[in-house]
């Protein structure tokens, strides 16, 4: 039997301590829209979408209501388009950009990821017209992502890619200008890319998948804040086990939602994603949870302890309450997305190199990070290797979303708006990796690729 | 179906008819009702059933909502799963 305990700690958790679903994500196959005709093949695009999406943002709404538990955000991820546009007699994949925001404007839905290429060993067709296509693609649609794969444990890391992110981020950033380089934040650089993340703007569908998908990503950093706050000073087996209930009753009410989400939509279940997803909103910061443990500020000595022990105390919670767990599955450390990571930037106490080493122990890497608008593509490219060493040698998906904002210097504030939040500019580092970005080719695949 | 009503506000007299009428109206049946007060707050929360309710669910959440305004009460109605998702094995 339900207590009045039970009652109100559930809603005081909804009510005071932002717990929400982030998103429920419907995963779309588009390998069958294939056609040499564009046109066709943006039609057959167009009218798979919203036929299949189009009850997704009413569904979402009504489960909104009934249940009395916030969806923040409802979106749809396609096949990557790379692969789809491949095959059309057509050099220009920008019109499949323009039919993908089209799409998503008629379901309602407020992103749409797929605009991506996984080209961690080599670029096909698809791949090479697709990356040309990125920065105007980004720069004429409002709610289209992109993503491009540049390295794998099982593959190494495809150095041109790399050198060739750095410049497309650039151009991006450029074309952007007006909106201090919004399409940035629009465009993800992974390694060991996952194929049913329902987060964005790393979301695509993946081509393993069945026809269509319901992924749901959960939330809660302000419950575990909160939930810590009862156990001040108590040794870290305590901060674990404390961690590990609530991200325990996070999920189980993901896992609900998505179940009934699936139900109604009539589209199969596929994982739910164990996040602890920031927003900018006070009380729904991760950093926030990291200093409730004892740190004085964000990014000081201790944080990728604090970090690692959280990131895996989320999953160990987690897991036993989705019956599929998948996505990227732990903290997220985006710092334009989180008040606190915001704070511990702008105190200078949060750096660059600290935010790289903690991507070693979270769940994604470094996320809607603001740079001077001088940083060279080279540097650029030098910090998306970085971060793809990382993701290669510890088997884990790493990401870069980078936003060098042209116009803007060290300590300036730059504002996204809405989820996406405010950052302060980042220093880098001034030396020059211009001679290591330029050698091009492929770092081979680690030993601990070679299981079999 | 079954939901779960909770009432929170300032403790007055006919806050349980109140609702209960309200309830009635939609031929909704009470099946549990647990309350306190704290602190001078009114906390309640009643297990109901609406297979027989005859308002979409949307409808009689506004229409419940709306008379804890009049009354300064915050009144809410949410599926009972949500609460046995998080709180029971």
């Amino acid at each position: 039997m339900l207590s009045l305990n039970n009652i109100f700690d559930t809603i005081n958790m909804i009510d005071k301590q932002h717990l929400d679903i982030r998103t429920i994500t419907m995963g779309i196959s588009l390998l069958d829209c294939v056609s040499e005709d564009p046109k066709r093949c943006c039609d057959k695009i167009y009218d798979k979408i919203t036929k299949y999406a189009e009850n997704l943002v009413k569904t979402g709404e009504n489960i909104e209501s009934e249940f009395g538990i916030p969806i923040v955000n409802k979106r749809i991820s396609v096949t990557p388009m790379a692969l789809v546009a491949g095959s059309c007699d057509t050099e220009d994949l920008v019109p499949f950009a323009l039919t993908m925001d089209r799409a998503a404007k008629t379901c309602g839905v407020n992103f749409i990821g797929g605009f991506s290429a996984l080209v961690q060993k080599g670029l096909a067709r698809g791949d090479e017209l697709l990356l040309r296509a990125i920065p105007q693609a980004l720069a004429e649609t409002d709610f289209v992502c992109s993503s491009v794969n540049v390295g794998s444990t099982k593959a190494g890391i495809n150095m041109d890619a790399v050198a060739r992110m750095g410049r497309i981020i650039k151009e991006t950033a450029h074309l952007t200008r007006e909106q201090e380089g919004l399409g940035c934040a629009k465009l993800v650089v992974f390694c060991n890319a996952v194929e049913d993340n329902p987060f964005m703007a790393g979301a695509f569908h993946g081509v393993g998948e069945a026809d269509s998908v319901i992924n749901v990503g959960v939330s809660g950093p302000g419950v575990v804040y909160h939930a810590l706050q009862s156990v001040k000073g108590a040794p870290f087996d305590v901060v674990a086990e404390t961690v590990k209930k609530t991200a325990f009753q996070i999920t189980r009410m993901g896992q609900m939602v998505a179940a009934e989400a699936s139900r109604r939509l009539n589209t199969p279940f596929g994982i739910v994603d164990l996040s602890l997803a920031p927003t900018p909103a006070v009380g729904d910061s991760v950093a926030r949870i990291l200093e409730e443990m004892g740190l004085e500020t964000c990014g000081t000595h201790g944080t990728t302890a604090a970090l690692a022990l959280l990131n895996d105390a989320v999953k160990k919670g987690g897991v036993m309450a989705s019956s599929h767990v998948g996505g990227l599955s732990g903290a997220f450390i985006p710092v334009s997305e989180d008040e606190g990571m915001i704070a511990a930037a702008l105190s200078g106490t949060l750096t660059l190199d600290k935010l790289e080493a903690m991507t070693c122990v979270c769940s994604v890497g470094l996320d809607m990070i603001a740079v001077p608008g001088e940083t060279s593509a080279e540097t650029i490219s030098a910090i998306i290797a970085d971060e793809a060493a990382v993701g290669m040698v510890n088997s884990k998906t790493t990401a870069v979303r980078i936003i060098p904002v042209e116009g803007k210097r060290v300590g300036d504030m730059v504002e996204m708006g809405g989820l996406l939040g405010s950052a302060p500019v980042m220093p880098v580092h001034e030396a020059s990796s211009a001679a290591f970005i330029a050698r091009g080719g492929r770092i081979p695949a680690p030993l601990q690729s070679l299981k079999n | 179906m079954k939901a779960i009503v909770t009432v929170v506000g300032k403790d007055q007299v006919g806050i349980i008819a109140g609702v209960c009428n309200r309830l009635a109206e939609h031929n909704i049946n009470v099946l549990d009702i647990s309350q306190t007060v704290m602190q001078g707050y009114f906390t309640m929360m009643m297990v109901v059933d609406l297979s027989l309710c005859d308002a979409a669910f949307d409808q009689l959440s506004r229409s419940m909502k709306d008379y804890g305004e009049s009354r300064a009460l915050s009144i809410r109605i949410q599926r009972e799963d949500i609460f046995d998702a998080m709180h029971k094995l």
